[in-house]
């Protein structure tokens, strides 16, 4: 019997890793990678608290949310292969200027 | 039993993200987050939903992470590069720090508010609808939430045409 | 003897053994058949020399891959080079896991309860399968890209490219027969193809849905790269593909992969299509012998496609994959859709 709070503690820990992720890595793939976590760890807490109330509303719910994400990786490696093509490199410090 | 395997899961889950932020080749990041996504599948089937595991083995480690993987061999991406002289005094050792000091921050918030809250046990009554539960979610798909479904069904075509769109290369 | 495990787990303990040892035979036996028939399609007798009619044939092969040397490019990224060949091997047999292959047995009236013949039959069987095989893509793609060759890595690429395009038609064509059996799950989906029309002709699904099997078909032997749709692994264009570098017990775990899958999608199109190990005259606790008859079939059917078909070239292939398989397969899915609403 696991307690909820142990769903809810391990998503949120996993939310903070992916945050870090986001803060720390200089590499905008690594970056997207991170916010992958971080979209996990809120499919986790919404099947936890969904079976924690007895409702399948939780898992219709992560469902959308992973072709929310599906759509959000294509698209933003797409933009990652254009912003490469442009400047050779994937280092976020390189696309500073508002100018391309 | 159930605690064991949650904890098992739970601890791959938690060292595969650690690595995947933490290590520099993004082609071993990549594999990492499959390993991830994996134990997370398993924290779903501790969970009840069968389904939900599935369709995150299919849709998150069978078709995003190889869109990913594709990505990262067609660049040829390379591990990290130094940041620039202006933003190196930034982003240094001290700009490190905060980041780092802001997430840990950010889970011990969380961890803190959760302490706060009482324990709530996993409703019991729950675990006989697992066996429908492709029913029971395909039923709410389709009539309660089917709004929010024709919705991502548009969503999805934007994202094909926009990604497409965007790594068209430029014809001079 | 209270320290032991119960019967029932000793049972299926020895059954995961028997399926799992099964599954490597069934690879061997595959390497024999393969050369057998092939000789015999272009009329030569094939091997003939170790053991009755060369069955032992696949077992000398493995004899001499055992002691060649396990060479690695220097250039290679060990992780991921080693992994390769197990990602592949291990997606490929635990695809076999969630299929039944016959109905319940009780060997030797040794147990209290007869155990069903299949390592575990979860409710969302058929979509486990997809998962996994969509696991087994990422083996071909590492294989490709830690060999650090121009060839693995167009090979690697093409090969995984290819199986992601075929396995929406493969996804489409199961979807039409679970709205048909309205279960996931592969033991309903054979207990729902049990009993007869007219007395004689029995109530398997390729008889409702021969477009479904032909998609099915053409899409498992597109995702298991298998000719016609080897172009990846093509002797004359590419090499070896993406094991051109692996040599020894890795070069076998590639084969071996391959052969299992086959067996897989064999298997779970007998169960989709074919009525399982349903049939006449044998008795329950044999039906399993059905069930080897028609994965058998199958299995020949794919080594003669092999060996009698031209190769597509690779652009052919992609654009079967999507302009014609793919819209088949959704006006299949439209078509049972609106029968299974009229009809009920």
């Amino acid at each position: 019997m696991v307690p909820l709070n142990y769903y809810l503690a391990l998503s949120g820990v996993l939310f903070a890793i992916g945050t870090a992720g986001v803060f720390l890595r200089r590499n905008l793939i690594t970056v997207l990678l991170s916010i992958e976590i971080m979209l996990n760890a809120v499919n986790l807490t919404f099947v936890a608290v969904g079976r924690y109330r007895g409702s399948v509303d939780g898992q219709i719910i992560t469902f959308f949310v992973m072709t929310v994400a599906a759509a959000e990786a294509a698209v933003g490696l797409a933009l990652i292969i254009a912003l490469f093509r442009h400047r050779e490199t994937l280092s976020p410090d390189a696309f500073t200027a508002l100018k391309w | 039993m159930d605690v064991l395997a949650f904890y098992a899961f739970a601890a791959i889950a938690v060292l595969a993200s650690l690595l995947v932020i933490g290590q520099g080749n993004p082609m071993h990041s990549v594999m990492l987050l499959i390993v991830s996504f994996g134990a997370l599948a398993g924290l779903y089937v501790l969970l009840d939903a069968p389904f939900t595991a599935v369709t995150q083995i299919i849709v998150y480690a069978g078709a995003i992470m190889v869109l990913f993987l594709f990505v990262v061999m067609l660049l040829n991406v390379p591990r990290e590069e130094p940041a620039p002289a202006g933003v190196a005094t930034l982003l240094g050792p001290t700009g490190m720090r905060i980041g780092a000091v802001l997430s840990l921050l950010l889970a011990g918030e969380m961890l803190w508010a959760l302490g706060r809250v009482g324990l709530g046990w996993l409703n019991q009554g729950a675990a006989a609808s697992s066996v429908s539960s492709v029913r029971a979610i395909g039923s709410g798909i389709f009539t309660d939430h089917a709004f929010a479904f024709e919705a991502t069904s548009v969503l999805i075509l934007v994202a094909m045409l926009g990604a497409v769109v965007l790594a068209r290369r430029e014809h001079s | 003897m209270s320290w032991l495990p119960s019967p029932e787990i000793i049972a299926r303990l020895v059954l995961i053994f028997v399926v799992f040892n099964c599954l490597v035979l069934s690879a061997a036996f595959m390497v024999w058949m393969e050369r057998k028939v092939c000789a015999y399609i272009q009329d030569r007798s094939g091997p003939n020399r170790v053991g009755f009619e060369g069955v032992l044939q696949p077992f000398a092969d493995v004899i001499k891959l055992l002691f060649k040397e396990q060479l690695k490019p220097k250039a290679a990224d060990t992780a991921l080079f080693a992994i390769a060949p197990i990602v592949s091997t291990a997606a490929a047999f635990a695809a076999f896991s969630v299929v039944p292959f016959g109905t319940e047995v009780n060997p030797f009236g040794l147990l209290d309860r007869p155990i069903p013949l299949e390592i575990t039959d979860v409710n969302v069987a058929v979509l486990v399968i997809f998962a996994i095989t969509s696991m087994g893509i990422y083996g071909i793609v590492l294989a490709g890209w830690s060999s650090n060759s121009k060839y693995s890595l167009l090979g690697g690429l093409r090969s995984s490219a290819q199986m992601i395009s075929y396995e929406l038609s493969y996804g489409l064509a199961m979807a039409a027969v679970i709205m048909m059996a309205g279960s996931l799950s592969l033991r309903e989906i054979v207990m729902n193809q049990s009993g007869t029309w007219f007395g004689f002709i029995p109530r398997w699904y390729i008889f409702l849905q021969p477009i479904g099997f032909f998609i099915y078909l053409t899409a498992g032997v597109a995702e298991t790269n298998r000719a016609p749709f080897d172009f990846p692994e093509a002797e004359q264009e590419l090499v070896a593909g993406y094991h051109t570098e692996y040599s020894s017990m890795s070069f076998a775990m590639f084969f071996l992969a391959e052969y299992v899958n086959m067996v897989t999608v064999s298997a779970v199109a007998t169960s989709l299509y074919l009525g399982g190990w349903l049939g006449p005259i044998l008795p329950d606790w044999l039906a399993w012998i059905w069930f080897l008859l028609k994965v058998f079939l199958i299995l020949f059917f794919y080594v003669w496609m092999r060996w009698t078909l031209p190769r597509y070239r690779y652009d052919q292939l992609m654009e079967f994959g999507w302009k014609w398989l793919l819209p088949l397969a959704v006006l299949n899915l439209f078509v049972t859709a609106a029968l299974v609403l009229w009809v009920g």
